[in-house]
Order: structure tokens, then sequence, then C-alpha cells
């Protein structure tokens, strides 16, 4: 087909020309119309927002939105260090500095903006330099080349951007503001003092109401006098104070702009020519000049809409925005001040951590209007979306920013499939969650970066990637499918193929499998679960890799406040002699030990010294205890209720039968603890329905429920099996243990796993109970033999003197360590507060 | 930046094999506590304070050592913190930073060198 030669040409190209061209590239319209594009840079357009990374080792080439050859692949011609110097309305062509006369359909003014330069005698200075484009940046680096001290004028974004580069360039480094605040515009006092302070204690010096009144020096700079009389001496000046919109050619072309500058546009973008248009920082929409890169890219959507035949609008953007500056997190969303609204906010400051966080939230408690994030904007995404959908707030709003306090935080998720389809998760692509999910369902993608290519979500700032993650997972989920699960970087697999790789190499050493089946030196994430699953398989000393265990197992206590250990004897079902009883007093009050009973029915030793545990278990072991593996990932304890030997109600004897069980299961590890009870009738006085596994006495038998939990997100357990018997009981624990040993991924309780596992609490007792695997009989062995070579690991240590030298402070004195302290409580002793 | 040559005392920390193989061992000198590793597995040898900034506790040398992304690091045991043991720095992202002490082995004994 013939190419109709009609023209678009474009003014400028900026990243929101060249964002206006890569939307006619999706639309098509390359194919339709000629696109010609002329710029005045020369360089094609590059990421201005990111221009101080020039500094910390990007190259100009880096920070390109899209190569020259990207231009010529798609029929795009562009001229650049060619600016257009004027308009012909009447007869619609250009004229361009190198003499280009072109018509054209339609003509799209994406000028931009240059630096604003305050009206300060002597700006013209050698050594005043402007921050906007890569010729500025070598200018200032050059010129910094041969200074000591910089200052930059402009407290804002870009000036605080400006002064980390001088920073970088390692100059004594000053800022000064004309406000009373950096950031007037997104921060508050509170809110910007804090940044003040972080950015202060980088060496950066901030000078607030200053005034400047004069630029001093000869021929160069050689500092600022400001109107407060005060002065300032430096050897170079970078202004960043502001923006000034670049409508010079609209003002040749006598299109009306605003008193203040910017091109004058309606909602279609156009200026007060049908055929003409505006976009970018350039614009004036409403009386607004938009200083940010979404709302640009927003306009050129509506352009580019436009020109395929669709209408749309610009109707105002949300100034809200997420960054980084000199590496403090800085956001503001929504109304940050609240000025002309209703309101009342909900504020939380730690200035030690330099956070601040603001939320303004209406009267009534029940919508979110904006806020303010200062040295932690992690919540800035989901906060984001829970103002602009007007989503109804929680009874106790302060969760938003202080978290859900009491133990569940991981509703993060859960969150982000609550909001609507049309939020809009990148703002500055504008994609919405349902544009996400469909993207994920439709193209079968299976990771973020697919995502990004595929929507564009996610590639300008980046703030709203770990949401693009949490949307992935959960529309996976939704679908049935698993997602990819590393257990981290040194081996490329889920810890149920790394289970089945030890099992089949009969591989004993951690260093071995990193040798043959990972890379790298290992880490704190795959060390112990690799030494879970060697010691669910072989069932080993686990100090034999004592290195790779976490700080509980390879001392075989729980570390506490202050670097004590707590020392918990197993005392199974919960029965105990008054001999130990007595014993359990005798080594507390000689080992100075603070005492609990715990939630499992057992007694809780506090503030023993590491070098004192093989003493005292040297004591409890003489005693005829054992270890209670309160320190692993492994079998807890077995509560009980008295049962049927005293109860008046009790129909079996449910202490028996959890000491029947906890000695068949004591030190077996698994991915995460498991805890376990026995009631002696429906009643349940032995809460066993909470339990990983739990037994209910009935007067046939027993009921088998599994996948409980209390902690943080309780759930109850399922029942599995009713009216067995004691045998069909332990068989079937046995299998149901060795299948989620098998299959979990690490630090997963029961709980957690069954929710995941794909068919539920059908498919699992089809597992367990009818075979349909055909592995029971391999999980009952696996079990048996786990049980057949159980050994205390403290006796263990307590007999063998090179294992008991491990447990000391020091390696080169015997001494306990000097920096524990105590204070008394209720007439025993607790650590001192640790530092908040 | 100004480079000032500080005079560095070796103190005689502990015998080689008094250190764990891919673990640490805390050294006495004086009323400090410094945090001494043998990185095995990567053949080096690495001396940090033993206090992690975090929470002021005197554990770091019962952390476990590993590496991200080739950078040798420690995990604080109490809430898995991690710091480079090259430069002491936070490496889940806080602004916590650790000393480090250069370490060299001699006729089977650790040193330790203090400004």
């Amino acid at each position: 087909m013939q190419k109709p030669v009609q023209n678009i040409i474009i003014a400028g190209n900026g990243m929101v020309g060249y964002k206006f061209c890569e939307k006619l590239v999706e639309k098509g319209l390359h194919k339709i119309y000629n696109i010609i594009v002329f710029g005045e840079e020369p360089r094609p357009a590059y990421d201005r927002v990111h221009l101080s990374e020039y500094f910390s080792g990007k190259t100009a080439d880096d920070l390109l939105m899209a190569p020259m050859e990207w231009y010529h692949e798609n029929d795009i011609t562009l001229y650049v260090k060619d600016p257009i110097i004027s308009i012909d309305r009447e007869k619609k062509t250009i004229l361009s500095q190198k003499g280009k006369n072109i018509p054209y359909e339609k003509l799209i003014l994406a000028t931009g903006s240059s630096c604003f330069v305050p009206p300060i005698p002597g700006v013209d200075k050698k050594g005043v330099i402007l921050y906007r484009t890569i010729e500025d940046l070598e200018a200032i680096k050059s010129y910094a080349a041969n200074c000591k001290t910089g200052a930059v004028i402009g407290g804002g974004l870009l000036g605080l951007e400006a002064a980390k580069a001088l920073m970088d360039l390692g100059l004594q480094t000053h800022v000064v503001e004309f406000a009373s605040r950096l950031m007037p515009r997104q921060l508050d006092d509170a809110g910007s003092g804090m940044l003040q302070a972080k950015i202060e204690s980088l060496g950066i010096t901030v000078h607030l109401n200053k005034n400047t009144r004069q630029i001093t020096g000869e021929e160069k700079i050689s500092g600022l006098a400001f109107a407060d009389n005060s002065e300032l001496n430096i050897d170079m000046l970078v202004i960043s104070a502001g923006i000034k919109p670049r409508d010079e050619l609209a003002v040749q072309a006598k299109l009306e702009v605003g008193p203040r500058g910017g091109i004058i546009v309606n909602d279609y973008m156009q200026t007060t020519d049908k055929n003409i248009y505006a976009i970018g920082e350039a614009a004036l929409h409403q009386n607004i000049i938009y200083g940010l890169v979404a709302p640009g890219y927003e306009m050129a959507e509506v352009v580019a809409s436009q020109m395929a035949g669709t209408v749309k609008t610009f109707t105002g953007f949300d100034m809200s925005t997420k960054l980084k500056l000199i590496g403090v997190e800085v956001a503001s969303f929504g109304d940050p001040f609240c000025a002309q609204t209703e309101f009342r906010s909900i504020v939380f400051e730690d200035k030690a951590k330099g956070v601040y966080k603001r939320i303004n939230i209406t009267p009534d408690g029940k919508k979110l209007l904006g806020g303010i994030l200062v040295g932690d904007a992690a919540d800035y995404n989901m906060l984001l979306q829970t103002s602009k959908n007007a989503i109804v707030l929680p009874p106790t709003p302060e969760d938003l920013i202080l978290g859900a306090r009491g133990g569940a935080s991981e509703n993060s998720m859960q969150g982000v499939m609550s909001l609507p389809n049309e939020a809009l998760i990148c703002s500055c692509e504008s994609v919405t969650k349902g544009d996400i999910c469909n993207a994920i369902t439709y193209n079968e993608l299976g990771d973020v970066p697919g995502i990004k290519k595929c929507t564009k979500a996610g590639t300008g700032c980046g703030g709203c990637v770990p949401m693009l993650n949490d949307l992935l997972t959960a529309t996976l989920q939704s679908a049935g499918k698993q997602v990819q699960k590393v257990i981290c970087e040194h081996f490329p697999y889920s810890r149920q193929e790394l289970f089945d790789i030890v099992k089949s190499t009969k591989l004993e050493s951690y260093n071995e499998l990193l040798e043959q089946y990972g890379k790298g030196d290992g880490c704190e994430v795959c060390k112990p679960a690799v030494a879970s699953i060697m010691a669910s398989l072989w069932n080993e000393m686990i100090l034999k890799q004592a290195t790779i265990q976490d700080t509980n197992d390879r001392f075989l206590a729980n570390i506490q406040r202050g670097g004590t250990y707590s020392v918990v004897p197993r005392v199974p079902g919960g029965e105990i002699t008054p001999d130990k009883l007595i014993v359990l007093g005798q080594v507390a009050l000689k080992y100075d030990l603070y005492c609990k009973i715990t939630g499992g029915q057992r007694i809780d030793l506090f503030g023993a010294k590491v070098n004192d545990l093989p003493k005292i278990w040297e004591e409890l072991i003489e005693a005829g205890f054992e270890s209670g593996h309160a320190y692993g990932k492994a079998l807890r304890t077995v509560k009980s209720c008295v049962g049927s030997t005293w109860c008046r109600y009790g129909v079996q004897d449910s202490v028996s039968f959890a000491i029947e069980v906890e000695e068949r299961y004591k030190g077996l590890r698994a991915p995460h603890k498991l805890k376990s009870a026995v009631s002696g009738c429906v009643r349940e006085c032995a809460e066993a329905q909470c339990k990983d596994f739990g037994i209910i006495a009935t007067e046939k038998g027993w009921n088998l429920y599994v996948c409980g939990n209390g902690g943080a997100k309780p759930q109850h357990a399922k029942l599995l099996a009713s009216d067995i018997d004691s045998e069909t009981c332990i068989k079937f624990i046995d299998r149901f243990l060795m299948f989620y040993i098998r299959t979990a991924d690490p630090l997963t309780r029961t709980a957690t796993w069954l929710n995941k596992l794909e068919g539920g609490m059908e498919y699992l007792k089809d597992v367990i109970i009818n075979d349909s695997l055909g592995i029971c009989k391999q999980l009952e062995e696996e079990m048996q033999g786990l049980v057949n070579t159980y050994k205390c690991e403290w006796k263990e240590v307590v007999i063998d003197p090179e294992k008991r030298k491990k447990f000391s402070h020091f390696a080169n004195s015997d001494e306990s360590d000097p920096s524990i302290q105590f204070r008394p409580l209720r007439g025993q002793k607790i650590p001192v507060d640790w530092d908040k | 930046m100004d480079i000032v040559s500080k005079k560095i005392t070796w103190i005689k920390a502990a015998k080689t094999e008094e250190i764990p193989a891919n673990g640490g061992a805390c050294i006495k000198h004086g009323s400090k506590q410094i945090a001494v590793f043998n990185f095995e597995k990567r053949g080096e040898w690495y001396a940090t304070q033993n206090l992690c900034p975090h929470k002021m506790q005197m554990v770091l040398s019962r952390g476990m050592v590993g590496d991200k992304e080739g950078e040798p690091k420690v995990a604080c045991p109490f809430h898995k913190k991690t710091f480079s043991l090259q430069t002491g720095e936070c490496m889940s992202g806080e602004d916590y930073s650790i000393k480090t002490y250069p370490v060299k082995i001699e006729d089977g004994y650790v040193y330790v060198g203090i400004e």
C-alpha cells in the first residue's frame, strides 16, 4: 500500500517527546503517518529523572530512552541539534534552525522547560552553572575539578539531586533554599526537618530562609551575599530553582500562553490552534504546569489516542511521588497538607532512625486523604492506592503506617488483591491492576521482567515493582499455578527439589551439596534450610555441621535478649515427678536462672550463659532429663489434659498417649516447628485443634486433626480421620509428618503448607489414608528410621570434651561475656532493656 | 580526603583451629570484643566488631557467614541483619555499619590488627 504523505511533526525530543513517539508506534501510527522529530540537544532523548547517576558512573548512552537505531527501525525521522524556530500556521509548515521547511498535518509541541534562573546580579559569572542537561553536567564536572566548595540554589527535588552530584564530585556542598524548609511543595515542616537532618549527617550544609541578593566575585564567582547580610564563600554555584516552560515557539506563532509562561491547552491538549498540541512541561493545563514525568506521559497518551481516532481527555493528574534523594526515601501522596480540607492526622516519628510518616484521614476516620513519608516509604504504593480508590479504612487506621501490631504482618498480598481492577498500579505508565492481571493470565507471564516488557508497568520510577510481584504471585496462585520458588541465590531449586537431590545423592555435607548443586558461598537462608533437610533425612548429630545451623541449633538453646540462652528440658505430655521438679529448681538456683512455665506444659530456664550450658545440662541429664528441642525447627511438645486417669469426663488415657506420641517424634526435624496435643474427651482441654497434629479421644478411639496452629494467624486443624485406634493413629501421623517434611517450603508451618497444597484437605486425605501416590510404605519406613536413630543431642555434647569446648563466649578466654547485664523483677532477674 | 597513616598493632588472637571453618568466634582484647571469621570456603579470614549495632548485642561472632552476589557477609543471629565482611556496611538496606579489622595468619595463629 502506498504511504500517504501526511506528516506528524514533534518539536522537542525530551522524555515526553520520546514517549509520544513510542505511543504512536504502539498504536501502529508510524505506518500511516510520516513522523518527524526535531530536537535541540545533540543526542536522542535521555532519562532526565536519573540525571545525577551520570556522576555515579552511568554514561550518556546508559541514560538514553532509546538508541538512534530505534528511531530508524520505526521509520521515525529524528533531527538532533536542529530545533524548530518558527511555525507558519496559515501554510501549516515549520522552519528549523538548519533551514528545513516542512508541512505538517498535526504539530506537537513537546519543548519542555528550561531552568528558571532567578534575577540575581552576577548569574553570568564564571562558575555559575544550570542543572538541566547532560551538557550542563559535563560543565559542572569539569569546573568542579578545580573547586573545593560548591552550593546549589534550590532545595527542591532537582536541587537536592544536584547537591548529591556536587557531593559525589568531592566538594564541600551547601544547599541554599528561599523557603523555610526543604522540598516545600512535597513535605511539611516535620518531614522536611527529618530529611534535612539526614542530608546534614552526610556532610551537606543546608541554609534555609536565604534570599540571595548577589553573586559575588570578579570574573569568577567567589561567594553569595544574602538579603540578611550574611555571606557564603564558594567556588562554584549550581542553579536549580525550578523550571520555566519553553513556550517561545508558541509565542512566535501567536498561540495563547499563560501570564507566567506555558502554552495554554484544553482537555484534549490542543492549543488555540486545533492542529497544534502541547504536552509535557511546556503545557499549561487548568493553570497548572506539571513538572513531573508521569503526567507528561499521560498527556502523550491522550494526544496519541486522538491521532488514532479514540477520544481521550486529560483531566488533571495526581502529583503523588516517591523517590530516593541522596539515599533517603521521600514520598508524598494525595493531599499531603490538607490546607483546605477538614482532616485529622496520624504521625509517626523516629528521630534516631530518621523516619517520619504522616497520614491525613477524614474526620470520621473512614477515608485516607494523603500523607508524607520520609526515611521509609515502603508503604507508599499501598497508601497511594488506598487514598486513590477511596477504600474504607480499618477501625485502627494507624496500622497503615505502623503495620498491624501483634504479629500478623503478612496481609500485603491480600491487600493488593482487594484493590478494584481500575486501581492504577503504575502511575508513570498508567497501568491498572486489571491490565496487569490480564497480561499475566493471557500472555502466560511468569516473572516481573515479563510484566514490565508486556505492560511497561514498573519501567518508570520502579516504585510499583513490589506490587507487581504480589500481583503475579496472587494471580498465578488463583490460577492454580505454582510460582517458581528457589531457596536463595545459591541454589536454583525449591526446598522440595533440594530435598530430593539430597535424598538421591545421599550427600551428608552442606559443602559438598553447594559444590555440586549450588554456587557461591551460601548464606543464612540456604544453610539452615539444608541443615534441616539433612537432619530430616539422615538424623545425624547436627553439631557435625555446627556453622550451618541457626544460632539456636548451634548452641542447642534459645538465644534471648542480651545474648544469654534459655534451657527447656523435655517433659513428655507435661507429666513430671516431684523429684524432677526439685532438680529443675536446684539447677535454676545454682546457675541463677529465671523460671517460667511455657505454653507447652514445660519449664523454661532463662539467662544461661553460653559457657554454663554444658554444666547445666550435665546436671539435668544426670537427673534423667533430655533435650526438649525448644531451639529447633523440630517437634516441640505434645500437650495433654489429664484424661480418663483422673478426670470424671475423660474417655481415653490422653496423658499416656501423649507421652507415647512425644517419645516417638522427639528430635524430629522439620521445615518448621511442630506442636501437638492429646485431649481425653470432646471438651478439648489440651487445645489439640490448634496444633500441627492434634488428637481427641472418642468413645471408640481417637479423632486425628492436622494442620492447625495458633500464633500470628490462628487456624483450626482439620479432621483427617475419626474413631481410629492408637496404632492407626500413629501410622497416619507418620505418613502425614513425612509427607510434610518432604514437600513443604522452608519455614512453612503445616497450616500454611495445607493452604497452598493443591487439592487441599481432600487431596491430603487421599495421600495419607488411601495411599493415592503409593508412597505410604516409604513414608512409614523413613519415619521409623528416624525414630530408631534418635539420640539426645545434649547427652552427646556433655560426654564429649571437644564438643563442650565450643560452648564458650571467647575463643581466647574462659570468661563469660562481661557485657551481659540483668535487673531484678519480682524476685527473679531479667536482662536490661535493649537499645530501641 | 586526607590519608592518615595509622600505626597498626597486631594482637595474637587465637590458634587458627580455635576458629571454626566457615564460622566465627569471639576474641577478647582488653575490654574489646572482636569477632574473627574463618571463611574457609573462600580461603579468607575476616575480623569485625562483635557488637551488632541493631540492638547492641555482642553476638556477631555467632552469626552465619555467606555471600551476596560474591560479597562476603555475616548475618546477625538475632534478626538476620547482614553486614559486609569487607566494608562493614549493612547489606540488608539499613544505615548501620560495623568496624572491620585487618587479619593475618602466622605460624598457626590468627592476628588481628588494631589501630
